[in-house]
Order: structure tokens, then C-alpha cells, then sequence
């Protein structure tokens, strides 16, 4: 499996540490309230097929990304910069 | 007042000779980490006298090699590092890395063992470097020659890159 780092091309899997669903770009508001709180923080998506995920360029150039990826497939299908992907 | 003698990090190690491939140790004059400023990499190119290298290049700067090292940093091996303050948050590093050199015919090979990158010359010429993962190892690999690549791991991993490097050149070598 690779994956195309959008700063040093495309690497090798073992380059990278996976985090977790891309959901932490979109924390809440601070007074949001405790439902929309516990969601945020407990419940995730386990989708068979296409996820956005954090992944570490850990190795690499210390790039966080978020990478569009097929669990069914394994098709990596996108990544780009976590930080422009906020923006 | 005690006398303290300085020792590399790959002392006692180095160097080793496997068929026709050597590994020998670098101990530059000094690694000088340099991270730029916010709106400030035209101030370090000028005080450096040299452009800073795009993502997985190298070139010379200040009297040594400048590597790119990552998002925004850069690594100065050997050189002055000198006047270089007022535009980048200058490191000194030169005690913290080990760096070896392994040259000789098959040194790709050796490396397809440990790296996973492809180190061909004609995608990973000469001055094209690296940050990537070495048997686990945070690691930097840039080919300074034909048959030759620097490469640096954090100093405390000195015994291990020397013994996954002499096993990998041993393999290499046993096969010709
Ligand atoms: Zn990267």
C-alpha cells in the first residue's frame, strides 16, 4: 500500500502512523452541548468503503493528512495537507 | 579538572568492509538544524549565500551541504553556521545524529533491504535526499555519489544502524 504524500510523492505505507477518522478537523464548539460532545468524542462512522482518515507522514516529512481510502478496496483514493484541508 | 576525550558516536563501530561495499563513519564539522522564520526564507537564502533545496533535494551551502529535512527545516551538514540567526531558529545538532557513508557497487541493493524507497539512480540521483524510515528508525539517506549514500540516525541508534547495515551488506554480498 501506498500512499501519495502531498509534499515528499508517493511512500511507502510503513512511512506513515494511521490516527483515526478524520473527525477531529471538525471539533465543536466549546458549548455545544454534552450530545453533540460524546458524539464527537465516542461515536464513529465503520463504513465499508470510502473513509476520510488522519494519517502521520511520520518518517517522512511530519505531515499530518487526510487520506481518502476504500476499506473495502484498500484504493487510496486521495490525500492532501490536514492543514489546507481545514482551511 | 577531569580531561574528557571526545568520542563519535560511531566509535569502535566503524569502519567496516564487506566485499566491495565499505561502510565508513562522517563526523562532519558540525549539523546545524535550520528552520526559517516566519516570512523569512529569503533573509537564510541570502545569509547562506545559496537557495534552500525543495523537498527531497540537497545542495552546497555556507561552506558544507544543506538537506531538506523536513516541512520547513533544513539540516546543515559541516559549514558555518554563523550569522545565520536573524532569519531561521538556528540548532546546533552536530552530537546528535550519527553519519555513515556506505559506497561501493550494490549499495542500492543493501538499502532496498532496510529503506523503502526506490533508490535507482535514475529516480534517486546524486543530491537527492530523504526522510524516511530505516528498520524502524527515523533516518535521513541522500546519495552523494554514484555508488555512495550519507545516512543519518539519531546518535543513541548508532549501534543498531551499524549492525542492520552490516547484515544487509553481508546478504548482499553472499549473493553475487
Ligand atoms: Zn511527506
Amino acid at each position: 500500500m501506498r500512499i501519495t504524500c502531498p509534499i515528499c510523492g508517493e511512500r511507502d505505507r510503513r512511512e506513515f502512523y494511521y490516527k483515526s477518522a478524520a473527525v477531529a478537523l471538525e471539533r465543536p464548539d466549546p458549548e455545544a452541548g454534552d450530545g453533540v460532545w460524546n458524539d464527537y468524542l465516542h461515536l464513529r462512522e465503520n463504513p465499508a468503503g470510502v473513509t476520510r482518515e488522519l494519517w502521520y507522514h511520520e518518517t517522512g516529512c511530519s505531515a499530518w493528512l487526510v487520506v481518502t481510502r476504500n476499506t473495502v478496496s484498500h484504493e487510496i483514493l486521495d490525500a492532501v495537507l490536514a492543514s489546507e484541508a481545514r482551511a | 579538572m577531569v580531561e574528557l576525550v571526545a568520542k563519535s558516536a560511531g566509535d569502535g563501530l566503524l569502519p567496516v568492509t564487506i566485499g566491495k561495499l565499505s561502510l565508513t563513519e562522517e563526523v562532519p564539522t558540525a549539523l546545524t538544524s535550520l528552520m526559517p522564520f516566519k516570512g523569512g526564507a529569503a533573509a537564510l537564502e541570502a545569509a547562506l549565500g545559496a537557495g534552500l533545496p525543495g523537498p527531497g533535494e540537497s545542495g552546497a551551502a555556507a561552506g558544507g551541504r544543506v538537506l531538506w529535512f523536513g516541512q520547513n527545516q533544513y539540516m546543515l551538514v559541516g559549514g558555518a553556521a554563523e550569522g545565520l540567526g536573524d532569519a531561521a531558529a538556528v540548532t546546533d545538532q552536530s552530537d546528535a545524529w550519527v553519519v555513515v557513508r556506505l559506497e561501493g557497487e550494490g549499495c542500492e541493493d543493501v538499502l532496498a533491504r532496510l529503506v523503502p524507497l526506490d533508490l535507482r539512480p535514475q529516480v534517486f540521483a546524486e543530491g537527492r535526499t530523504a526522510r524516511t524510515e530505516l528498520m524502524h528508525m527515523m533516518s535521513s539517506v541522500t546519495r552523494v555519489g554514484p555508488q555512495a549514500f550519507m545516512i543519518m540516525v539519531f546518535r543513541s541508534m548508532a549501534a543498531t544502524l551499524v549492525h542492520d547495515l552490516k547484515t544487509a551488506m553481508q546478504g548482499v554480498t553472499a549473493r553475487r
